[in-house]
C-alpha cells in the first residue's frame, strides 16, 4: 500500500465530495480532553472511524473536541444532525459505539438507552 | 498519570489545536541502546507569553473557560520526571509552541508507548483542517506520515472521507 493508491481514492471519492458540497449530513463528536483520553475516547473514536469507512457512510464526519464539562460520564460522544436535536451519549465504548452507528446514524433511531441528554 | 505515553501525546496535541495551530510536527524516537524515548511536539499555534509559559505546568492553572485544572503538559511533565527522563517547554507569542519529552526506557514506573498507530490515526482524521508531520523512529526504522502531501494527493477529497479513512488505517498499519 502506497500514497499513489490515494489517486484512485480521488477519481472514485469526487463524485461523493461534488454530491456532499463539504456539508456533512451527520457530524460527530468525540470528547478528547483529559479525562475523555484517560477513560477511553480514542478507541471510540477508532470504532466510530472504522465504521464509518466499512460502511462508506459519506455523508457522515468524525472530529474532535476537549473538555465537554462531564468527566464523570466520560467518554462522551455527540451526534448533531441537521433538523434533529442534539444527542449526548455518556460512557461510551468501542461497542456502543458501533451501536450509535448502526442504530442512530445509519436507521435514524437514537439509542435512549445512554444517551444523557437530547437537546 | 497516563496509562501510555500515546494518551499524553493525545492530550498535547490537543493543545495545539485549542491554539489555533493549523501544523504540526511529532516526531517519537525510540533509541533503545540509549534506553530512551523522545517526544518532541512542535506547531505554529498562538504560542504563549513569559508568564502563561511558567504557569501551563501547574496543574490548578487552565486558560479555558469553565474549567478548575489543565492538567495536560502537568501530566506529561510529571511522568518525564518521575521516570528519570526531563521536560522542557519553549514557546513564543505568535510563533508557536514545542515541547520536548524523554523518558528512561529501563525505568520500571515507565508507562507503554501504547497504541501510535490508532493515535496518529484518530489524529489526522479528527483534526481534518489541521496539518500533521508524524515521524516515528525505532532504532533504525523509520516512518513518516504528511498529511500535506497526502492532501495534495487527495485533491478535493477530505482527508476524513470513508475510503480516506480505510486507506490510512491499512497504510499505517503496513508501513508502520
Amino acid at each position: 500500500m502506497n500514497l499513489e493508491e490515494l489517486k484512485k481514492i480521488r477519481e472514485k471519492a469526487q463524485k461523493d465530495v461534488e454530491l456532499r458540497q463539504k456539508q456533512a449530513r451527520i457530524r460527530i463528536v468525540v470528547g478528547m480532553g483529559t479525562s475523555g483520553i484517560a477513560a477511553g475516547a480514542r478507541d471510540v473514536l477508532k470504532t466510530l472511524l472504522e465504521e464509518i469507512g466499512r460502511r462508506n457512510l459519506t455523508d457522515v464526519v468524525v472530529t474532535q473536541t476537549g473538555e465537554k464539562g462531564l468527566a464523570s460520564q466520560e467518554p462522551l460522544v455527540e451526534v448533531y444532525e441537521e433538523g434533529k436535536p442534539l444527542v449526548v451519549y455518556g460512557n461510551m465504548n468501542q461497542e456502543r459505539a458501533k451501536r450509535v452507528i448502526v442504530e442512530h446514524v445509519v436507521n435514524g433511531n437514537p439509542v435512549t438507552e445512554f444517551a444523557l441528554e437530547v437537546m | 498519570m497516563m496509562d501510555e505515553i500515546a494518551s499524553h501525546l493525545i492530550d498535547i496535541v490537543a493543545n495545539s489545536v485549542t491554539a489555533h495551530a493549523t501544523y504540526i510536527s511529532i516526531d517519537i524516537m525510540m533509541d533503545t541502546n540509549k534506553n530512551v524515548l523522545t517526544l518532541h511536539v512542535k506547531d505554529n499555534g498562538i504560542g504563549m507569553d513569559d508568564e502563561t509559559e511558567k504557569k501551563v505546568v501547574d496543574p490548578f492553572y487552565t486558560t479555558k473557560k469553565g474549567k478548575k485544572v489543565g492538567l495536560g503538559v502537568p501530566l506529561l511533565k510529571g511522568t518525564a520526571e518521575t521516570t528519570g527522563g526531563t521536560f522542557r517547554l519553549s514557546s513564543e507569542v505568535g510563533h508557536g509552541t514545542e515541547i520536548i519529552a524523554s523518558f528512561d526506557l529501563t525505568h520500571p514506573d515507565l508507562p507503554p508507548l501504547g497504541n501510535i498507530r490508532d493515535t496518529i490515526l484518530i489524529l489526522v482524521v479528527g483534526n481534518p483542517d489541521t496539518d500533521f508531520r508524524f515521524r516515528v523512529k525505532n532504532n533504525s526504522k523509520e516512518f513518516i506520515l504528511d498529511t500535506k502531501e497526502i492532501k495534495e494527493h487527495l485533491g478535493g477529497v477530505p482527508i476524513n472521507h470513508p475510503d480516506v479513512i480505510t486507506f490510512l488505517i491499512k497504510y499505517i498499519d503496513e508501513n508502520m
